[in-house]
């Protein structure tokens, strides 16, 4: 019998600090996640968690992980050649179908944009798939900002709207709440647009409401949640709202179905 | 059809069955009870008839007997890990109709839920059969004739308790263990018909409930210990711990162990977020699951009206009358 608890070990290729607390580790391993999916990750003896893949090409996975914790600062500890145990790829990611031909519109707060790279990555590389990609960015101050390198390559294929809610000395750009910005992002046309909103649940609950007044369908808009999970195969019960699994039927939801998701 | 035994006689079938099955049920386990003097029954192995302990109801139900409070998952030693080897042994656990019906429950979520099967369950669930016993009375607390799980089908075997006698239903594959002994035509299973409490399981519930002040004197009285969600047969959560021994740091073990929604922690995420932080918000989340959001899934109620809940607070909480109670608000709202 398959054991689907059962994790693979995967060795660490390389280790990229985004900030003082943001690394990203890339792991050699044969998993093909779809966008927007996650993957459990564990150190024995310490545990397990659910962390998104931010980036992956045949044959490796990155995860961008925030140190906040037990596990996460001793994922921090290790060093390229070790291993770490993942399993996975879990949950419905985003449906890359529905957003051909279109306007898209990326809106991430801070490590929110770490479920999006990958689908950003894609785009960069396909950017005929949709007809116009805008990228809408926010972070607390610039030292938090993730992947500034990517950032600044998608700046030559895409529009990109960078922001801090506090800056600090020699930042030249934006400043503000990524609501601010979003009247902006929207430009003309909107009604046509799709839009994707990651962050967390306050930025991503006001976002969503002022893309609506500027007038996006709420059926053109999508989410990613994140919720305490144990398990991510729809067993251990700690993601459940109503009578959703957040592990199965997202982390991805369609905002008409995010808005009665009631916790 | 059944077989009519006395007790000896069955004493003798279940020394048959002893041979390739290990038999569990209630046991009464003296003076352990929730106050000093009283007894407290639980789950454990019998030997013989005279363990089983059919006169009163267990405090945790036979649950743990397929999907234990603590689970090792993993053994890990230095740079490996490891499935435990456990080959489980086949076993007969003795239960009532609302505890078998909450099994049917448990593999809707470990067998059935998502794409994957969860293989520590399926392991012991396959090496398990039940046999089910009558009620001969209602017990204080419950309700299974409301949710409609005094009555079951799919056991092993069914037993009625009738003073010297016992009549019993064995399904075709048990019937080798009771040769011997001749079958009668005209009887068949009995179920308890009546409890003291009736329980009306409100149509029409949404997500509207969720702002109802209704919720508001549980947030007063619930102290979140998290004991009805260890005693009911149907709830299924658990977390996951990895620890390393004391003794040998290099060593250690994944398991899982029992959680509760009541508890805090239960949705807590790094960052300090968590959602129902409020007693109330709990209670809200644990009773719509029992009697709205599982049968949403899985189109029957969780809840199979146990009444263990009842039993087991400290704070005198009853499952049952905040459903009633329930249902007026949604009549009054609608
Ligand atoms: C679908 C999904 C995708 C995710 N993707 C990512 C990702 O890409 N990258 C990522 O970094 N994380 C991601 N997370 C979050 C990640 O799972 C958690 O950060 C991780 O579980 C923390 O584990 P830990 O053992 O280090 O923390 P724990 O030791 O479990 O600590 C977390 C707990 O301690 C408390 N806590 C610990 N540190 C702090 C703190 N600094 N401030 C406040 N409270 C604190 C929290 O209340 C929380 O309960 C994702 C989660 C989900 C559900
Ligand atoms: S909710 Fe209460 S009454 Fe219903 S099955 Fe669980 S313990 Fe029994
Ligand atoms: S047993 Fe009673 S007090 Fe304890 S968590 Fe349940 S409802 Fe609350
Ligand atoms: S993470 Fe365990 S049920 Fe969703």
């Amino acid at each position: 019998m398959t054991n689907p608890y059962l994790p693979q070990p995967a060795e660490i290729i390389s280790i990229t600090k985004e900030t003082t607390t943001d690394y990203t580790f890339r792991l050699k391993t044969d998993i093909q996640p779809d966008f927007g999916q996650f993957v459990e990750v564990s150190i024995p003896k310490v545990g397990e968690a659910p962390i998104s893949v931010s980036n992956a090409q045949p044959g490796w996975i990155e995860l961008t992980i925030r140190r906040v914790g037990h596990l996460t600062n001793e994922l921090h500890e290790l060093k390229p050649g070790d291993l770490l145990f993942i399993r996975g790829p879990y949950g419905k990611g985003f449906p890359k179908e529905q957003y051909r031909d279109k306007s898209l519109i990326i809106a991430a707060g801070g490590t929110g944009l770490a479920p999006v790279r990958n689908l950003i990555n894609y785009y960069y590389q396909h950017p005929g798939e949709v007809r116009q990609l805008s990228l809408l960015m926010g972070f607390k101050t610039p030292e938090d900002i993730l992947f500034k390198e990517d950032i600044e390559k998608w700046r030559s294929k895409f529009k990109v709207l960078l922001t801090v809610d506090k800056e600090s000395p020699g930042w030249s750009g934006h400043v503000g709440l990524i609501t601010n910005f979003v009247k902006d992002a929207v430009g003309e046309n909107s009604s046509a647009s799709r839009v994707i909103i990651v962050g967390p649940p306050l930025m991503m609950k006001f976002t969503s409401q002022e893309f609506i007044k500027y007038n996006i369908p709420e059926e053109n808009i999508w989410l990613s949640f994140e919720r305490k999970m144990c398990c991510g195969i729809g067993k251990c019960g700690h993601c459940r709202i109503n009578d959703t699994y957040v592990c199965l039927e997202g982390p991805v939801f369609p905002y008409i179905t995010a808005k009665n998701l009631l916790d | 059809m059944a077989y009519i035994l006395t007790h000896a006689e069955f004493d003798t079938v279940l020394q048959r069955l002893k041979q390739d099955y290990i038999l569990i049920g209630p046991v009464r386990k003296k003076n352990k009870g929730k106050f000093s003097d009283a007894d407290l029954i639980t789950y454990g192995q019998i030997e013989s008839l005279s363990d089983l302990e059919t006169n009163g109801k267990s405090q945790f139900s036979a649950k743990e007997t397929i999907f234990p409070p603590s689970q090792t998952l993993f053994y890990f030693t230095e740079d490996e890990y490891r499935e435990p080897k456990f080959e489980p042994q086949k076993q007969i656990v003795f239960l009532r109709a609302c505890d078998f019906n909450a099994i049917k429950r448990l593999d809707l979520l470990f067998l059935e839920n998502g794409q994957f099967v969860d293989a520590y369950y399926k392991r012991l669930r396959e090496k398990t059969h039940f046999f089910v016993f009558g009620c001969e009375k209602s017990y204080e607390n419950c309700f299974c004739v409301s949710t409609g799980t005094n009555q079951c089908e799919g056991y092993d075997a069914f037993l009625n308790f009738k003073g010297e006698k016992i009549n019993l239903f064995p399904s075709e594959p048990f019937k080798r263990y009771f040769a011997g002994y001749e079958e009668n035509e005209d009887i068949l299973p009995q179920f308890i018909e009546r409890n003291h409490i009736q329980v009306d399981i409100p149509e029409g519930l949404s997500t509207k409930i969720y702002d109802h002040p209704y919720w508001d004197q549980y947030g007063k009285r619930c102290i979140g210990c998290g004991r009805c969600n260890f005693s009911c047969p149907t709830c299924t959560c658990f977390t996951m711990q990895d620890i390393f021994y004391r003794d040998n740091k290099n060593a250690g073990e994944r398991r899982r162990v029992w959680a509760s929604c009541q508890v805090d922690g239960f949705t807590d995420m790094a960052g300090g977020h968590s959602y129902r932080k409020q007693q109330g918000e709990r209670m809200r989340f644990k009773v719509m699951h029992k009697i709205h959001d599982f049968a949403k899934r899985f189109n029957m109620h969780m809840c199979v009206g146990c009444g263990r809940c009842d039993d087991v607070c400290p704070e005198y909480i009853s499952f049952s009358q905040c459903i009633s109670g329930l249902k007026g608000v949604v009549a009054h709202d609608n």
